[in-house]
C-alpha cells in the first residue's frame, strides 16, 4: 500500500506542475496577479509531493520491501543501513527521482529568494521550471516508475546493490552532481524568462548571477567528488578517464564557467547580452545531454544504466522541445537585445570574450569527441571509440592558453586598457613565473621536464598576477588591512577560484609526469622499490564484512628505513551476487599518495598487485575546493543582498517597467 | 563604415578565425585517434591491417585462460562462437573478468596472430553487457540460446 502512495504523490506533483507550467506564465503576459501569485505555493506543493515520493522510496528500501521491483533489484537484506538508504539513487528509476527532487528543491529556493524580482518575472521563472518538472515527472511515470511492483510473487531477497557502489563516494557524489547539474535549469529558466519578457539588463544579470555561481560551485564539487571516487574505487590510479559520461558534466561545467564570466560582463557593462543567454541555454543543454547519454544506453561506460529505447526516445523528445523551443525563442527575441560596443579592442571585455571563446571551443571539442562514436555508428554501422589521446591533444593546449588569459584578465581594466600598461604590470610577473617554473620542479622533484616547467610557470603566473593585482588595488589605501577590507566578496571569490586553477594545474601536471607505477608479484616477506619508497608484503589474512568475505594483504612502506605507513588492500566477494571487488589501500598525503591495488593470489601463494606513487594528486581536488569556495563567496557578495532592500522600495516601479520590453 | 561597426566586425572575424582554426585542429586530432572495433571473425578474416591499434570484443572462451605462475602474464582466447582470437595481456585483469563473460580488449595483433592487449575491459556488472560486446555477438550470428546463456540484457545499473 505504501509504495502506491508514492506513485500517487508523483501523480499529484505532475498535476500541480500542469498548473504551475501554464497559469503563472499566462498570468505574467496578461498581467493577472492572481495567476502569477499561484507560482510560489504551487512550487512548494510540487516540492512536498516529490519529496514525499522520495521519502516513501527510501522507506521501501529501509524496510526491505522487495515487492517493489526497484528495491528488489538494488538492495538486499544484508546491505548495511547507510547503503540501503542511499540505494535510492543506485539505479535509473530512483536516481531520476532524486534528479527531479533536486529540481523541485531549486524551485522552492527560487520562490523563497525571489523577493527582489518583480512578480511577473519570478512567475515566469517558476513556470518554466514547472514545465521542466512536468516533463521529468511524465517521463518517470510513463517509462520508469520506481514504485512498480514485482508481479505476481515478490522475491525472498533482493539482488543487492552493485558492489562498486557500496562506498562513501556513492553517498555524496550523485546528489552533489545532480544538484549542480539541475541548478543550471534555474539559470536556463532565467534566460527563457528574460527572452519572454524582453527584460535583459544589468538588474537581470544581478538576479541571475548568484544562482549561476552557486550551481557552478556545486557542480565543481560534484565533478571533483566523482573524480576522487573513481581514483580510489576503480583501482587504476587515474583521476580522469574522458569517459563518455564524465564528459557531459565537464561540458556543462565549461559552458557554466563561460556563463559566469559572461554574466559578469552583462552585469557590469550591459554588453554580451544575447551571448549570455546563449550560454545559459548551452549549459542547460549539456546537463540534459548528460541525462540522455547515461539513461539511453547509447554508450559503453561505467555509468551506463540498462538500455531501454523508449526511455532514450522520451529524453530525446524532452531535449528537442526544451532546447529547440528555447533556441527558436532566442532566434525571435535576440535581435532586440542590443548591446553597445562601447569598449576598446584591448579591454577587460575583450579578455573575457577570449576566455569565453576558449571555453566554448573546449566544450565543443569534448562534445565532438564524446558524440562522434555514436554518430559514426549510426552512419557507417561500425563501432569506434575515441581515446584519451584525442582529448589530451585538444584540451591541454586550450587550457594553457586559457591560463595565460587568467593572469591578464583581472589586471586589465573595463572599457580600455593600454597595452603599455599591461606590459608594465606584467613583465616582472612573467619573468618571475618563468624562473619559478624552471626552479621549482628541480627543487621538489630533482628532475627536469618541460611539461612540468610549463605547468609550474603557468601556476606561478596566476598566483603572482593575483598578488600584483591585490597590491595595485590596495596601494592607495592608508594600510594593507584597510585596503584588503575594502575589496568586495566577489573580488575575493574570483581570486580564490583562480587560485584554485593554479593548484589544479600544478596537481595535474605533477601527477601526470612524475607518477611511478609498478605491477608486481610478491611473496610474503618480499620487498620492492617504487620511487624512493620500499614496499614490503608482510602477510595476508581473511576478512569478513556484513555482506562480503575477502582477503586482506598487509603492506608496510618505508622510506630511507623510516616506516611511513601500513597499507591494507583487500579483494572482496559480495555474498548476494558473487561479484568480486577490489578495495584499494591509499596512504594520502599533501605532497604524495601511496596507492596499492590487489590482484589475485597465484598458486605459489604470491600476490599480484599494482603499486603507485602519485605526487601532488590531492592538489587537483584541493583546487576544485578553492574554485567552489570562490564561486560561493562571489554569490554571497553584499550587492546581491542589498538588492533585496532596494527592490522592496522599487517593487512597484519595477512591475510597471517590466511590462514593456527593455532593450 | 562606422567605427563601432568596424570594431564589431573585427571581433566577429577574430572569433570566426579562432573557431575555424580550432575546428581544423580538432578534426585532425579526431582522425588521428579513432580506435576501430572488430569482432574475432573480422580479425580472423584478416580485415585488420598489421600494426593497427584497435579494440576487439567477444566472450572469454571457457577453459582458455592460462595464467603464468611467476609473472602477471595472462593468455586467453576470445570468441564470437564463429572464430577465435588468442589474446595476451600483462597486468591485473578487471574484477569481473571471467571465463564465459564478455570483454573488450585494446591493442594490436602481432606477427604470430596473437592480440597483444594493452588494456582489458570486462563488462561492468552481472546484468550489463556492453553494446560493443553485444554487437560482436549479433554480428557473428550467435544463437539466441547462446546469448541467453551468456547473460543478455536485463534491468539494472
Amino acid at each position: 500500500m505504501v509504495p502506491e502512495l508514492g506513485s500517487f504523490s508523483l501523480i499529484l506533483a505532475l498535476l500541480l506542475c500542469v498548473i504551475l507550467g501554464t497559469l503563472p506564465i499566462i498570468g505574467a503576459s496578461t498581467n493577472n496577479v492572481l495567476w502569477m501569485s499561484l507560482a510560489r505555493p504551487l512550487s512548494a506543493g510540487v516540492f512536498v509531493f516529490v519529496g514525499l515520493a522520495l521519502a516513501i522510496l527510501a522507506y521501501a528500501f529501509v524496510t526491505d520491501d522487495f515487492s517493489v521491483q526497484f528495491v528488489a533489484q538494488h538492495s538486499n537484506s544484508l546491505l548495511p543501513m547507510r547503503y540501503k538508504f542511499t540505494a535510492v539513487w543506485g539505479g535509473h528509476e530512483g536516481s531520476f527521482l532524486l534528479w527531479t527532487f533536486m529540481l523541485t528543491g531549486w524551485m522552492v529556493a527560487v520562490s523563497i529568494y525571489s523577493n527582489s524580482m518583480p512578480l511577473d518575472f519570478s512567475s515566469r521563472v517558476l513556470g518554466i521550471l514547472g514545465m521542466l518538472c512536468f516533463s521529468y515527472l511524465l517521463f518517470m511515470l510513463a517509462t520508469s516508475n520506481p514504485f512498480d511492483r514485482v508481479v505476481p510473487l515478490p522475491p525472498a531477497d533482493g539482488a543487492d546493490l552493485n558492489s562498486a557502489l557500496q562506498d562513501f563516494g556513492f553517498i555524496v557524489h550523485p546528489p552533489t552532481l545532480y544538484m549542480g547539474y539541475v541548478g543550471f535549469s534555474v539559470v536556463f529558466a532565467f534566460a527563457v524568462a528574460a527572452l519572454l519578457s524582453g527584460r535583459l539588463d544589468s538588474a537581470w544579470a544581478r538576479w541571475c548571477r548568484p544562482w549561476a555561481n552557486i550551481s557552478w560551485a556545486i557542480l565543481t564539487i560534484g565533478i571533483a567528488l566523482g573524480s576522487w571516487w573513481a581514483y580510489y574505487e576503480l583501482g587504476w590510479g587515474g583521476w580522469w578517464a574522458w569517459d563518455p559520461v564524465e564528459n557531459p558534466p565537464l561540458i556543462t561545467w565549461l559552458f557554466g564557467t563561460a556563463l559566469i564570466h559572461s554574466l559578469a560582463v552583462t552585469e557590469k557593462r550591459g554588453v554580451f547580452k544575447s551571448w549570455t543567454i546563449m550560454l545559459a541555454i548551452l549549459a542547460f543543454s549539456g546537463s540534459l545531454l548528460g541525462t540522455f547519454i547515461t539513461r539511453s544506453g547509447l554508450l559503453t561506460s561505467v555509468h551506463a544504466f540498462a538500455s531501454d529505447p523508449s526511455r532514450g526516445f522520451f529524453i530525446l523528445g524532452i531535449l528537442a522541445v526544451a532546447i529547440g523551443g528555447s533556441l527558436i525563442l532566442f532566434a525571435i527575441r535576440a535581435p532586440m537585445l542590443k548591446s553597445d560596443f562601447s569598449f576598446d579592442l584591448v579591454s577587460r571585455e575583450i579578455f573575457l570574450l577570449v576566455n569565453n571563446v576558449i571555453l566554448v571551443v573546449s566544450a565543443a571539442s569534448v562534445f565532438l569527441g564524446t558524440l562522434f562514436p555514436m554518430v559514426y555508428q549510426a552512419v557507417t554501422d561500425d563501432l569506434i571509440s575515441i581515446g584519451p589521446p584525442y582529448f589530451n591533444l585538444i584540451f591541454v593546449p586550450l587550457m594553457i592558453l586559457l591560463v595565460i588569459f587568467v593572469g591578464i584578465g583581472p589586471i586589465s581594466r573595463w572599457k580600455k586598457t593600454s597595452v603599455s600598461f599591461l606590459i608594465k604590470q606584467l613583465t616582472k610577473v612573467a619573468l618571475a613565473s618563468i624562473a619559478i617554473g624552471v626552479a621549482l620542479p628541480l627543487v621538489i622533484l630533482m628532475e627536469f621536464s618541460l611539461p612540468a616547467t610549463i605547468a609550474m610557470a603557468l601556476a606561478a603566473w596566476i598566483v603572482l598576477g593575483m598578488v600584483k593585482d591585490i597590491a595595485n588595488k590596495t596601494a592607495n589605501k592608508p594600510d594593507l588591512i584597510t585596503g584588503l577590507r575594502s575589496l568586495s566578496y566577489s573580488y575575493y571569490g574570483m581570486q580564490a577560484a583562480h587560485f584554485g586553477i593554479a593548484l589544479m594545474v600544478t596537481g595535474v601536471a605533477l601527477t601526470s609526469y612524475f607518477s611511478t607505477e609498478k605491477s608486481v608479484l610478491l611473496d610474503a616477506g618480499q620487498s620492492i622499490d617504487v620511487g624512493s619508497y620500499v614496499f614490503t608484503l608482510e602477510g595476508s589474512s581473511q576478512v569478513r564484512g556484513p555482506n562480503y568475505v575477502g582477503d586482506e594483504v598487509a603492506m608496510s612502506v618505508t622510506k630511507a628505513d623510516v616506516p611511513i605507513a601500513t597499507l591494507l588492500p583487500q579483494r572482496r566477494i559480495y555474498i548476494a551476487t558473487g561479484t568480486p571487488s577490489t578495495e584499494m589501500a591509499i596512504d594520502a598525503g599533501f605532497l604524495r599518495d601511496l596507492f596499492v591495488t590487489l590482484g589475485e593470489q597465484k598458486e605459489s601463494g604470491a600476490w599480484s598487485m599494482t603499486i603507485y606513487v602519485k605526487p601532488f594528486i590531492r592538489w587537483i581536488w584541493l583546487g576544485a575546493i578553492f574554485m567552489a569556495f570562490g564561486g560561493s563567496l562571489a554569490a554571497a557578495d553584499k550587492r546581491y543582498r542589498k538588492l533585496k532592500k532596494r527592490a522592496e522600495d522599487k517593487a512597484l516601479i519595477n512591475a510597471a517597467e517590466a511590462l514593456q520590453p527593455v532593450s | 563604415m562606422k567605427p563601432h561597426r568596424r570594431k564589431k566586425l573585427g571581433i566577429i572575424l577574430f572569433i570566426a578565425a579562432g573557431l575555424s582554426v580550432a575546428a581544423g585542429v580538432t578534426l585532425f586530432a579526431l582522425s588521428q585517434n579513432i580506435n576501430m572495433f572488430f569482432t574475432p571473425t573480422q580479425v580472423a578474416d584478416g580485415e585488420v591491417q598489421l600494426g593497427t591499434h584497435f579494440r576487439i570484443g567477444g566472450m572469454v572462451k571457457e577453459g582458455s585462460v592460462v595464467r603464468s605462475g611467476d609473472s602477471l602474464e595472462v593468455k586467453f582466447v576470445t570468441t564470437d562462437f564463429v572464430s577465435d582470437v588468442p589474446i595476451q595481456y600483462e597486468g591485473i585483469l578487471p574484477d569481473l573478468f571471467r571465463e564465459g563473460q564478455g570483454i573488450v580488449a585494446e591493442g594490436q595483433v602481432d606477427v604470430a596472430g596473437v592480440f597483444q592487449a594493452s588494456r582489458v575491459l570486462a563488462k561492468h556488472d552481472e546484468n550489463y553487457m556492453s553494446p560493443e560486446v553485444k554487437a560482436a555477438m549479433d554480428a557473428a550470428g550467435a544463437s539466441a540460446e547462446n546469448q541467453r546463456n551468456y547473460g543478455g540484457e536485463s534491468n539494472g545499473t
